[in-house]
């Protein structure tokens, strides 16, 4: 269908778009990165040495890290469109408005997981951890994690944009609505850096995947009176 | 007599206790350019706005191109274009990138060919990869006259679109209007630059406070009589109700 | 709404009967818990506290759509009056959970599945009135404030379930089990009287407030009116 593919064709424009202002700007990366590595020492500082307390919270700072960088990469995703007033740009552009959606979700789910990427490891070296042996189970929850946190994620980066105070808004509006993201996914990174498997962890699994369905249908459709003026 | 391209009665717009927009009504015929006068803060951009379906009216309506202003948006936006003082265009990426973004999100497939020939249209052959953080603002608004080039809207609008351009890109962007207009089309600029707006405009209309104060054609009339109505409606006293 | 907001006074005369009666048989005619002694009374406040918190949440969400879907301001000002009122009620339950918990084990707070879940929820509600309140133009903060509303509604049945399993698999002996613990029977009337009560209450104080709305939106529209030119 003609009309799907023209969805698809604007989110790809989207997307790509965004990688390549990404690719020469630097700025979003850079700051998760930096930021990340920051984190992650900083923990180390605040917890002290003692291993077996550092192996009983790992998984969860090691979401912690995964969140607060991609906070920061959220905050950051409609910086483009905030210059030059592109917003009003997208709003005078024919066209459906979920495209726009699934552009900028595209670029936020996969700047958090390039994050995440670098991030793991250097997790696994600063505390000892050994995060290869599950690599794929791990990766599954991660990217079921990243995807519900990003879909309304990206909704209120988008709602604020416009708004004062934007920095302290998006954290206070995001972080309670994505508890049930927060607690599965860190309880399945639980289940598996323990060596226990996914097979005990898998309600958490479904509720992740549960919400990820949900707001992947909610926020598109929402994403209109967001950007409406 | 051709359908009017834009038609309409009674556009009010209010942002909070702020009333911003005033029972507006408007008629642009084709082939026709129109003037939108007026101080700052007088409304002319949110007229702007209001017609080009970025803002949604709290009052009144009307037809643009032909389409309902309220419930045939998306076929409007399809067939119009804006030039603002703001180039809605990526610092980050290449003239080449931006023109191709600008395409793919309306759904059209431009060749390479017709880029680079609307490219030197507007005087920017050669400047496809340049990036756009390095261009001025006369290239920008060139790159925009470009953009305009590619999709051929009928209904241009214009927001301040002479302020830092050379005489050069004056001259083009002055060019385009008029071609606009020619085949068909109209154009609506806002602007507080008098005489650029006698320099193009058939028509005048005075915004003031929200709402039209009067209006006049160019026939028989000077850039000396526009300035002194211009002086004695926009930024004198309350005005008595003008002649129209 | 407008003539809606004619039975307020009744509403009021309801909940204010209620309340009494509930009070007197909550705070003085039931008997005393077995375990936890008087204390437990302030559950008569806490229970019909988080069921109001839920129901105002449930009319924000309510009126939002509508909001959206008609674009009438009246619906918008019932979500936005409901949510103030309903965030108060959710602090009620936060502070009575908490004198509660203190009085019975000790510790002004507990994260059991209860008190959390009513944590989330005012944090969602307060993020609902500082959205409205930053945004520039109150149109974009109706409507930005109506997504929220919804988002957050889809969001509570997932929050319920996670907390619970948060809960459960960490404490196995709660004390408060999901369905909450099994009231006796002499505990069961004065509950449900005030937990009407409150509701009744609730409703009066929406009533009253979207009716100051409305009068809010008749100045503003005056005002404008009176600006134009004749």
């Amino acid at each position: 269908m003609s009309a799907v593919g023209d969805v698809m064709r604007r989110t790809w424009a989207m997307t790509r778009k965004d990688v390549t202002v990404e690719l020469r700007a630097r700025e979003r990366v850079n700051a998760m990165l930096f930021f990340a590595a920051l984190v992650l020492f900083i923990f180390n500082f605040a917890l002290g040495p003692d291993r077996e307390k550092l192996r009983e919270v790992a998984p969860g700072l090691l979401w912690l890290a995964f969140l607060f960088t991609g906070m920061l990469g959220l905050g950051r995703s409609f910086q483009a469109e905030r210059e030059n007033d592109c917003f009003e740009e997208l709003l005078l552009t024919p066209g459906d408005r979920e495209s726009i959606y699934f552009g900028k979700l595209a670029g936020n789910v996969l700047f958090m997981v390039m994050a995440e990427g670098l991030i793991l490891p250097l997790f696994g070296i600063l505390y000892n951890l050994d995060v290869w042996g599950a690599l794929p189970s791990l990766a599954l929850v991660a990217l079921l994690g990243t995807v519900g946190f990003s879909t309304i994620g990206t909704l209120l980066a988008a709602m604020t944009a416009h708004l004062r105070a934007r920095e302290v808004m998006l954290p206070l509006l995001l972080f309670p609505l994505t508890v049930p993201v927060i607690l599965g996914s860190v309880r399945a990174t639980e289940a598996i850096l323990s060596g226990g498997g996914l097979g005990g962890v898998s309600h958490w699994l479904k509720l992740l995947a549960g919400f990820d369905v949900i707001f992947l249908v909610a926020c598109p459709l929402a994403f209109e009176f967001v950007l409406e003026e | 007599m051709a359908d009017p391209r834009v038609q309409v009665q009674g556009l009010t717009k209010v942002f909070g206790p702020t009333l911003a927009l005033d029972g507006v009504d408007l008629r642009v015929d084709p082939g026709e350019v129109v003037a939108l006068l007026g101080p700052n803060g007088a409304g002319k951009t949110t007229l702007l706005k209001l017609l080009a379906t970025a803002l949604k009216p709290s009052a009144g309506g009307g037809q643009v191109l032909g389409e309902d202003l309220l419930k045939g948006r998306e076929r409007i936006r399809r067939r119009i274009g804006m030039i603002s003082h703001n180039h809605h265009l990526y610092d980050d990426l290449t003239a080449l990138e931006n023109l191709q973004f600008a395409a793919a999100m309306r759904g059209m497939r431009v060749t390479r060919g017709a880029i680079d020939k609307a490219l030197g249209e507007v005087g920017l052959e050669g400047q496809a990869h340049g990036k756009l953080r390095t261009f001025s603002t006369g290239m920008k608004r060139r790159l925009v006259i470009g953009k305009m080039l590619l999709f051929a809207p009928e209904l241009l609008f214009l927001d301040e679109p002479h302020n830092t351009l050379d005489q050069a890109a004056i001259a083009l962007l002055d060019g385009y209007v008029a071609s606009v207009a020619a085949r068909g089309g109209a154009a609506i600029v806002a602007t507080h630059n008098l005489s650029r707006a006698y320099g193009m405009a058939d028509r005048f209309v005075l915004i003031r406070d929200g709402a039209v104060t009067w209006c006049a054609r160019k026939d028989g009339l000077t850039l000396e009589m526009l300035r002194d109505l211009y002086a004695r409606h926009a930024e004198g006293p309350e005005p008595v109700e003008g002649w129209r | 709404m407008e003539r809606a907001t004619r039975f307020a006074p009744s509403f009021g005369a309801a909940a204010a009967v209620m309340l009494a009666v509930g009070l007197y048989l909550g705070l003085v005619a039931a008997p005393p818990d077995a375990v936890m002694g008087d204390v437990q009374r302030i559950m008569y406040l806490h229970v019909p506290s988080i069921v109001t918190a839920y129901v105002a949440f449930f009319i924000v969400f309510c009126a939002s759509v509508l909001f959206l879907w008609r674009r009438n301001l009246g619906f918008d000002a019932v979500a936005v009056s409901s949510a103030e009122i309903g965030v108060v009620f959710c602090g009620i339950t936060l502070a009575t959970g908490s004198i509660w918990g203190k009085s019975t084990w000790g510790v002004w707070w507990t994260w059991d599945a209860r008190l959390t879940l009513t944590a989330i929820l005012f944090t969602i509600y307060v993020g609902y009135l500082m959205l409205r309140s930053f945004a520039e133009d109150p149109q974009a903060g109706a409507r930005y404030g109506a997504v929220l509303a919804i988002l957050g509604f889809l969001d509570i049945p997932l929050n319920h379930f996670a907390v619970y399993w948060w809960r459960t698999l960490h404490q196995p002996s709660s004390l408060l089990r999901p369905g909450g613990p099994s009231v006796a029977r002499p505990m069961l009337v004065p509950l449900l009287v005030n937990m009407l009560g409150m509701v009744l209450l609730y409703t009066y104080f929406l009533l009253r407030r979207v009716q100051l709305e409305q009068r809010r939106h008749l100045i503003l529209e005056g005002r404008l009116r009176r600006g134009r030119r004749g």
